[in-house]
């Protein structure tokens, strides 16, 4: 039985200026697992994020259960259930941990059962300005403040990026957790987490789709990926979310390929 | 020593009417970023609404009764004029911080010339309770109470506005909107409500600024809003843009500077102080005026 996608992309352009960021990117996220947003550095892949969440000028068909949400306001796609990550995690500096989640969780805060048991760190920290807490640590309260809503959708934008190894396997952890319950849809640049926890991929190269499918085969296929990511995965092994290497390289050239060749 | 505590106290007073004239300007940059070069006219809306409310109360009614309500009404019309122009004017402008400028600089000399041409350009005197124009000795100095009035409203305003920043959901959203508001979006919070809402905070405070301001100068003209609106800009920006204890502070070193060299240096000088001190804190703390925001 075919499970229909939590989420449908069609035709997705996004301009800014003189800039056509997104030319026409077209996927499906399915309600099951984490989709992989893939790609070399400056294809698109934040774009297209902030494109399903109407924080880029966007044209294109989205559909977030079957409904179209492609003219929502932002605030309203979140409350509809979009959780979004950033890259930079965008936690408010200047308010303590349990402010940051309040915003979201307005009675509970760091006392919400989710954040007990995802983040117990975040607990002890509830006093704590953000602005003063590691990266790592940011990223929990970047991850937990979108974890107090009801999601049907997480996009999460390099939740590893800067990382040491050690929280790279913690934020990991959290990921797939959080999978079991909610869809997501990642972009990151770390092949070894995305093997580890990733279902599906996408694969966007000069603003358009270039690749779709399984996870696994496509980074199991050495000469696809260096094609693809501009890098080769070392084989897997028992440390397969560790360290945050190897990382796909800077875009070059645009692809030759349109974007069904390899889907 | 009886002349320094005048002058402290004058430079209080007149600090506390630049705080609430500077307040509303400085929530209202922090959060939304854009320059409201309107606020001047929100304070001379305030203040003749209260000229307008005085003169149409009966003589029977005492003179702080009606003041009383004069102060009511400009707060109340100031945060109307407020909530107005954010939503007809300023909310489609959102991100188009040229047009945000033109609209409110456009809106600011409108506003003047409709008074001027309804009320006429000379000023019409406001009338004072026995007690507000009065004095109070204290150390040997006579010190007008109506500086006290200034500086009692100017507490109360910062810290109500000080407690609602700090302990209610909408100072906290206000709190993370001014570090990043499309954060505050993305978080699934309807952040242009709460622009609205501090739009219509700020034309209160600047409506409640106006009136007093009039009570200062002993009338309401047309040339008034633009007059407070200049030292209010000063405040914010050596205060820190967005900042708003800064504002607190930078408003009090403001009348204080320029009462001091009022009249220690000549009469005049201290506009010139004022702008001087301006000068100094944009060349030297540069970097810190735009940390201000957060």
């Amino acid at each position: 039985m075919t499970v229909s996608p939590v989420l449908s992309v069609e035709d997705l352009h996004v301009r800014y200026g003189g800039s056509h960021v997104l030319q026409g990117v077209s996927f499906d996220v399915p309600a099951r697992g984490v989709t992989a947003l893939l790609g070399r550095n400056g294809v698109g892949k934040t774009t297209t994020l902030k494109a399903l969440l109407g924080l880029a000028p966007r044209q294109g068909r989205i559909t977030l259960q079957g409904n179209d949400i492609g003219r929502g306001k932002t605030f309203r796609l979140v409350r509809g259930g979009i959780g979004y990550v950033p890259e930079d995690r965008d936690v408010f500096g200047g308010l303590t941990v349990d402010e940051n989640l309040r915003l979201v969780g307005r009675d509970v805060g760091v006392g919400a059962p989710v954040v007990g048991e995802l983040f117990p760190d975040l607990v002890a920290r509830r006093k704590q300005r953000a602005g003063t807490l590691s990266g790592g640590q940011q990223q929990m309260v970047a991850l937990a403040r979108v974890l107090l809503r009801d999601n049907v959708l997480l996009l999460v934008d390099e939740p590893t990026k800067g990382l040491a190894p050690k929280l790279v396997t913690e934020v990991a952890d959290v990921l797939a957790r959080v999978a079991e319950r909610t869809p997501i849809l990642l972009v990151e640049q770390n092949l070894p987490l995305v093997r580890r926890i990733a279902h599906t991929v996408v694969v966007l190269d000069a603003g358009r789709v270039v690749h779709r499918g399984d996870a696994a085969a496509l980074l199991a296929d050495a000469n696809l990926t260096r094609e693809l990511l501009g890098v080769s995965l070392r084989r897997p092994t028992g440390d397969d979310a560790g360290p945050a290497e190897p990382h796909t390289e800077p875009h070059t050239e645009p692809h030759a390929e349109s974007p069904q060749d390899r889907s | 020593m009886s002349t320094a505590l005048l002058l402290v106290v004058t430079g209080l007073g007149l600090g506390a009417l630049y705080f609430l004239a500077a307040s509303g300007l400085s929530l209202i940059y922090g959060l939304m970023g854009v320059l409201n070069f309107a606020h001047g006219a929100f304070m001379l809306a305030g203040a003749y609404a209260g000229w307008l409310t005085m003169g149409a109360l009966p003589a029977s009614v005492p003179l702080g009764v009606k003041l009383l309500l004069a102060v009511l009404v400009a707060t109340a019309v100031g945060a109307v004029v407020g909530f107005l122009v954010e939503v007809v004017l300023i909310r489609p402008l959102y991100r188009r911080h040229i047009q945000q400028v033109l609209v409110t600089v456009g809106l600011s000399l409108a506003g003047t010339a409709a008074v001027q041409g309804i009320w006429g350009s000379d000023p019409h005197p406001i009338e004072k309770p026995a007690w507000v124009a009065g004095t109070t000795e204290v150390a040997g100095a006579q010190l007008p109470n109506d500086r006290f009035l200034y500086i009692g409203v100017a507490v109360i305003v910062f810290l109500g506005l000080l407690a609602l920043l700090r302990f209610t959901r909408l100072g906290l959203v206000i709190r993370a909107g001014v570090e990043n508001r499309t954060m505050v979006e993305a978080l699934g919070i309807d952040v242009q409500r709460t622009f609205t809402v501090v739009f219509a905070m700020g034309g209160a405070a600047a409506g409640l600024a106006g009136i007093l301001y009039a009570t200062y100068a002993g009338s309401v003209s047309p040339a008034q809003g633009a007059a407070l609106l200049i030292f209010a800009f000063i405040v914010v920006v050596i205060g820190g843009m967005g900042s708003f204890v800064g504002t607190a502070v930078a408003a009090v070193v403001v009348g204080l500077v320029q009462q001091l060299a009022n009249y220690y240096a000549a009469s005049g000088v201290g506009d010139l102080s004022v702008v001087l001190l301006l000068a100094v804190v944009l060349l030297v703390r540069r970097p810190s005026i735009e940390a201000g925001r957060a």
